[in-house]
């Protein structure tokens, strides 16, 4: 198992907001956590990169409790964080930005070729190398931000809704890019509220409600799950 | 095109210096002195804008950094005599009082001692944000002028410093200024200052980008300090009097409206502001003397900072990139220039 979360507790005053969350990531597969707004989904995530200090539970990656380990360190260690609402850096160059995605590393000639793997990835990206991140539109400050995460070579990549105020078109994009990034051995974490999207292209799923994991299965089963159907695809929903 | 950039920038600090050969011996004594500050305040504003405008961090403590480089390269100057007729009140500790140190290393010393000082600042202040850092700088800042006035056996108190070696001439002051925007620029150009950049744009990103925030900031805070002190020392050299009263608020404000003007993260910005408004504030200066308008004599003290006070409003409301924004200066940009010209006016014939 690459990432292991166990009983985690976490809560913000009184209240938990987390009560007893056990998610796994397996290596090379996508997993997802769908849930409604206030499930607990942002403040997993939270946990995992030291955001929060959980109230009790191990968040283990390999081997490795993640417990005492800063945010900034969190990189060196093959995990990279796509935050919620993208945060590219704004006044600063599209290559600015990518370069910065791999300020931990030292290898030069890696870079190198890793800045044309991102630019195949995103053509967009490349044809706007010299403009300032900030004046891209949505979609394309979500490929920056997936893009510069990627430049840290992660193993594993985590991303808090990625779809978050996107057009469906560039969603599909957006997704589509985050099974090629798999398939090129970069496990995924996907925090997403539009769960339909999400459950499309992960191995695994787990269903968040108010704290607790209410459903688990592969993508398929969670899709087909009449709960699950109910509660968060609405009736007729195609992708 | 790289080799060729280069060539030019040498031929331009070649130019420079014959400029600064001629006029070393043939500007009279006044223009000396404000080419001079006009050196020191460009330090000075490359300095804060690489705290303020680079990485983002409001400070407002500099006029602090400057009062500690100013006193040491003062205090390391200072021939023995000197000494001995300024600190009349109580004398000076050891071992200041026996030692005497040629100026560049006294510089250093100062440009040294302010970045130390600023670490300590730092330690704290660097954990606060936006305003509350402005405000807790601004307040080190002022502590530090209080301390400088109530250590009397060594800073001489409120009676300053009288008769520090003039070695400030142009060939120091813009020396030091070039070394100044040339080390900035690479450091602006490097990793770190990538990293100073990316923490001005968004802290949490940027350490999600394993940027190590604290130390960071550390590192730009210390190197502005350095570069403050420096200037420091230069202005009470060059000044040859210094008292805790010149490091008041009103300095800081001035270093600000260099860099708010010029382009809160333009090194060419700071730079063309510095001197502009050093020299503005020399030919302005009749404002502040009696002024005949045929019917009445009037004089109002002040009147000159009232007009960049408004002129800073102005830039604020108006042109909140300032001159340069985050634009500089370019050989390459400068020779497309010079190129289309010839060519629009082919065109129209």
């Amino acid at each position: 198992m690459m990432l292991k979360i166990e009983d985690l507790i976490v809560s913000y005053g009184g209240i938990e907001a987390l009560k007893g969350v056990s998610i796994e990531v397996e290596e090379g597969k996508i997993i997802t956590l769908v849930g409604a707004n206030g499930a607990g989904k942002s403040t997993t995530l939270r946990s995992i990169v030291g955001l929060v200090k959980p109230k009790s539970g191990k968040i283990i990656f390999e081997d490795k409790n993640l417990q005492n380990v800063k945010t900034q360190d969190l990189i060196k260690m093959g995990i990279t964080l796509v935050p919620e609402g993208r945060r590219v850096f704004p006044n600063l160059s599209v290559l600015e930005n990518l370069k910065l995605g791999a300020f931990v590393r030292k290898d030069e000639a890696n870079i190198k070729s890793d800045l044309e793997w991102v630019y195949s990835l995103f053509p967009r990206l490349k044809e706007r190398t010299w403009q300032l991140a900030g004046t891209l539109s949505g979609g394309e400050q979500q490929m920056l931000a997936v893009g510069r995460a990627l430049m840290s070579r992660p193993r594993l990549m985590m991303m808090d809704e990625p779809s978050l105020g996107l057009a469906p078109l560039i969603v599909k994009e957006i997704f589509r890019i985050i099974k090629e990034v798999n398939k090129k051995g970069v496990t995924i974490l996907l925090i997403e509220q539009n769960a339909n999207a999400a459950l499309h292209i992960a191995d695994t799923g787990y269903v968040l409600e108010t704290g607790n994991i209410a459903l688990k299965g592969t993508g398929k089963e969670l899709l087909s799950n009449d709960d699950v159907k109910k509660a968060y695809l609405g009736d007729s929903v195609h992708l | 095109m790289k080799k060729r950039n280069l060539i030019l920038t040498i031929i331009s600090i070649i130019v420079l210096a014959i400029f600064i050969f001629y006029a070393d011996s043939n500007f009279d004594a006044y223009q000396v002195r404000i080419l001079n500050l006009c050196a020191i305040y460009t330090i000075l504003g490359l300095s804060m804008n690489l705290i303020n405008g680079f990485t983002g961090l409001f400070s407002l403590g500099h006029a602090g950094f400057m009062a500690v480089g100013a006193y040491t390269t003062a205090l390391l100057t200072m021939s023995l005599a000197a000494k001995e007729q300024n600190f009349f009140m109580q004398p000076l500790v050891a071992p200041l009082n026996s030692i005497v140190w040629p100026f560049l290393p006294s510089l250093l010393a100062g440009g040294l001692m302010a970045a130390f000082v600023a670490y300590l600042i730092g330690a704290p202040a660097l954990r606060l944000k936006g305003d509350y850092l402005a405000i807790a700088t601004l307040g080190f800042g002022e502590i530090i002028r209080v301390i400088f006035t109530n250590t009397q056996n060594i800073t001489n108190g409120a009676l300053g410093l009288k008769g520090i070696p003039s070695s400030t001439n142009l060939w120091w002051s813009f020396g030091i200024a070039i070394v100044t925007i040339i080390v900035l620029l690479s450091l602006i150009n490097s990793s770190y200052g990538r990293a100073f950049k990316a923490i001005r744009e968004d802290e949490i990103a940027a350490e999600s980008m394993g940027i190590n925030l604290f130390k960071h900031k550390s590192i730009s805070f210390m190197i502005g300090a350095f570069f403050a002190g420096v200037g420091g020392g230069l202005l009470g050299s060059l000044l040859g009097t210094i008292d805790p009263l010149m490091f008041r608020f009103l300095l800081t404000f001035n270093i600000l409206l260099i860099i708010v003007l010029g382009g809160m993260s333009s090194v060419t910005g700071t730079i063309i502001s510095a001197f502009v408004i050093t020299i503005a504030q020399e030919v302005l200066r009749f404002l502040d003397e009696p002024m005949n308008f045929g019917f009445a004599v009037v004089q109002i003290t002040g009147l000159r900072m009232v007009i960049f006070s408004a002129l800073l409003m102005v830039v604020v409301l108006f042109y909140r990139n300032g001159l340069m924004g985050s634009r500089e200066f370019s050989w390459d940009k400068l020779i497309k220039l010079f190129k289309r010209n010839p060519l629009v006016k082919g065109g129209t014939k």
